[in-house]
């Protein structure tokens, strides 16, 4: 892959891939005989996590460079088939590859917000994005924003949005390499997320996005194999037919005549329903607004949008974003079958057996604490997620007393297929894949605007290529260093933050970016004030939502809504001021349990009254986009009409022909 | 396809027709997105191969309409650079 022979690596890439597809293949097979000759399981997950690390730092180091426009966008020549699939697998993160079946076997039909959320948006990415950000040609998207808006504020200020919403997403993606790796290497969770970090540091650190490119090529090709492969088999075993995109209709229907019989009352294919299920307006609003934000949100984030800077031409950017859906897609439209097939397990299998007759997998994944048979008094002992459920121990197993982790329906169905160990270490091959790959695209994401960005066009526009080259590099390290750091903290309150960065790059950039390439009219300062108004009401909405309640309630409801609060706050405080008195520790343990009933009264009444109509905060982004949108509008009527100069750069980036103009805020890159 | 820069008059026309396709394109997604959805309800009614019909729209049938919609947008837009001697050469 040296710069003389690139062309002929283009050109041969379906063969060097198809190759590459092959090997892996019989890579699993291999490990299948060697498994089956007795080798043990641990070293059937050591092979795996290390070998395919290994490939993919192969890739990084062949992939190396010292030129800027290798480095920052792969040299602009990948075709758009394969930046298609990068794209899917910068994309699917192990959240979608682990998490969402599970959301999805949580959630029933609400669920699926994520599975249109997650794909609708790259209508978006094609229409009124991905061809114009092409054209223009530049490095990231703080660039867009500094030569449309003229200048370092409207950069500074995209750089702050991109920092916010990609930050604890990265953390979330090494925190979620460490969990597999510590799994499957049975080492401890600190340790294994340093593993991680020097997994993700060789595929990006040489060759930048060149490098990440092409072992996201990789990546993609062993996370869709992965994830389809357990899911066929159980579908061929359940039904005879290996389709479960098709066969789980069929499921579906058992699903729901099992809900009669067990007197669920939230079906798994019902629509909008609460708990009693009842249609919900406010669960139907919950719905949409997540959509819309995670629709939004796809469009807007930093990572995915660079990828189109890296094809040859416009035209090749439009038909990636086709590409590239098609290959999410893949993905997104197996994982309904998942939950449907693993519910239809439980329901028929699992609820109503005698505890000593439950299938072998329950065991299996007790031990981990993602499922638990919660029957016994003592079942904690044996299953840790029992915690707080109290079985009753008649020796068969109730719904209410099966526990299940989300993260247990993707990993448990192997075992539930009753398949070999080996295709369990696919899986974890798979999903390792798919966060290491989402890591390094947050990680460049990150590290090219603080060396791109700020460093160069900020602070010193005049170092050379290698200084920039260095300084990209120094950063991207250090950047993979703190993110590492963090995670191995193992973070509460960043993990559940991370569906948070859709809303927030929905919010501060959505509209910036769109408005610069569709309305002439925008000025830098509407721009400017509409990125900070929308990040700012996104970021009120959470913070005050999550952090501040009471204030929040305080703030927008009602009279008589704040006396109920304070009324339920003045005796959560009487009941823990009565604990005091009777001696803190030693008081009674009525007393005790009085003050914390009261407190969780305290906590129910501001979970339900702090929001606005019952607008969940991951969705903060329905109250940021229109306010961006509006605020942008409105300043930029208000302010001069962009200078002709300018108006001449957007008509330049609308017409796929041609130079694209200068502006102040664009200096020429070479 | 020539090699002369576009009139004034030219060049907006080729945006306006960029313009219409965005608005067809975005009602487009805008229905697989959301309004279909809203009839969830009375489309899980309908059964077909055991998928309730509503359900099937959101996990699966949305999404081909995405995929579809995109390839379809993308030969349309190209076209129109096309005919006004605006693509790229190849």
């Amino acid at each position: 892959m040296q710069d003389g022979a690139k062309g002929g690596f283009i050109e041969n890439l379906g063969k060097i891939y198809g190759i590459y597809t092959g090997g892996f293949i019989g890579f699993v097979l291999l490990l299948w005989v060697l498994s089956s000759v007795g080798v043990p399981d641990r070293i059937i997950g050591y092979l795996f996590v290390f070998l395919t690390i290994g490939v993919y730092a192969l890739i990084g180091v062949i992939s190396r460079t010292a030129q800027l426009s290798e480095y920052y966008v792969a040299g602009r020549r990948v075709p758009a088939f394969y930046n298609g699939m990068a794209t899917g697998s910068d994309w699917m993160s192990a959240a979608s590859f682990i998490g969402m079946a599970g959301t999805l076997y949580a959630l029933g039909y609400d669920g699926l917000a994520f599975v249109l959320g997650w794909t609708g948006g790259y209508v978006l990415v094609a229409v009124l994005l991905a061809p114009y950000l092409r054209k223009f040609g530049q490095f990231t998207v703080p660039d867009f924003l500094g030569a449309r808006y003229g200048g370092n504020v409207a950069r500074f200020i995209g750089i702050l949005v991109l920092l916010a919403a990609s930050f604890t997403y990265v953390v979330a993606q090494v925190y979620g390499v460490g969990i597999i790796a510590s799994r499957f290497l049975g080492i401890s969770f600190e340790v294994a997320v340093f593993v991680g970090l020097v997994g993700i540091l060789v595929c990006s650190m040489l060759g930048g996005m060149r490098a990440v490119t092409w072992t996201q090529v990789a990546q993609y090709i062993i996370l869709i194999i992965a994830y389809l492969v357990p899911v066929v088999l159980l579908s061929a075993d359940r039904t005879g037919v290996p389709i479960p995109q098709l066969m789980y209709g069929q499921v579906l229907q058992k699903i729901t005549a099992l809900e009669g019989e067990l007197g669920i009352v939230k079906n798994h294919v019902a629509p909008f329903v609460n708990a009693a299920g009842a249609l919900d307006g406010t669960a139907m609003l919950n719905f949409f607004a997540l959509t819309f934000c995670l629709m939004v949100g796809t469009a807007a984030l930093p990572h995915i949008l660079m990828r189109y800077f890296t094809t040859p031409s416009v035209r090749e950017a439009r038909k990636s974003v086709g590409w590239s859906l098609f290959f999410i897609f893949l993905l997104y439209f197996t994982a309904p079958s998942y939950a449907a097939f693993a519910k239809l397990e439980v329901y028929q299998n699992v609820i109503g057996q005698q505890i000593t007759a439950l299938p072998a997998w329950v065991g299996l994944w007790g031990g981990t604490g993602l499922v638990g048979a919660c029957d016994a008094i003592d079942a904690v002992v044996k299953y840790s997620i029992c915690a707080g459920v109290t079985g009753n121990a008649d020796g068969v197993l109730q719904l209410a007393e099966f526990k299940i982790n989300n993260d247990a329906i993707v990993l448990a169905t192997p075992e539930i297929a009753g398949l070999p160990y080996v295709v369990s270490g696919l899986v974890a091959a798979g999903g390792l894949a798919a966060a290491l790959s989402t890591a390094d695209g947050l990680l460049l994401a990150i590290a090219n605007a603080l060396s791109h960005d700020v460093y160069y066009r900020m602070l010193d526009p005049h170092a050379d290529a290698k200084r920039r080259l260095t300084v990209a590099r120094v950063l991207l390290v250090g950047v993979a260093i703190v993110a590492a750091y963090v995670a191995s903290t193992k973070p509460a309150g960043i993990l559940a933050m991370v569906a948070w960065a859709f809303s927030i790059a929905a919010s501060g950039l959505f509209p910036a970016l769109v408005m610069g390439i569709w309305s002439k009219r925008t000025t830098s300062v509407g721009a400017c004030v509409g990125m900070l108004a929308g990040f700012g009401t996104c970021l009120f909405y959470l913070i005050m939502t999550q952090f501040y309640p009471a204030e929040f309630i305080a703030m927008f409801k009602s009279a008589g809504v704040v006396e109920q609060l304070q009324a339920l706050m003045a005796s959560a405080s009487e009941a823990a001021a009565a604990v005091q008195a009777a001696g803190g520790e030693a008081a009674s343990a009525e007393l005790k349990a009085a003050a914390a009933a009261a407190q969780a009264e305290v906590a129910k009444f501001q979970t339900a009254n702090a929001h606005w109509w019952g607008v969940k905060n991951i969705s903060c982004g329905l109250f940021g986009i229109p306010a961006a949108f509006l605020v942008t509008w409105v300043v930029s009527r208000l302010t001069p009409a962009p200078s002709q100069e300018m108006q001449d750069f957007i008509d330049s980036i609308r017409v796929p022909r041609g130079a694209v103009l200068e502006t102040r805020g664009s200096a020429a890159v070479e | 396809m020539s090699q002369q820069s576009l009139t004034p008059e030219r060049a907006r026309q080729h945006w306006s027709d960029t313009y219409r396709l965005m608005w067809i394109v975005l009602a487009i997604w805008f229905f697989f997105g959301f309004v279909i959805h809203l009839f969830a309800h009375q489309l899980n009614e309908i059964v077909v191969f055991g998928f309730p019909v509503g359900f099937y729209m959101a996990a699966q049938g949305s999404l081909i309409a995405f995929v579809i919609l995109i390839f379809w947008y993308a030969r349309r837009q190209n076209r129109i650079d096309e005919d006004y001697g605006v693509a790229e050469e190849q």
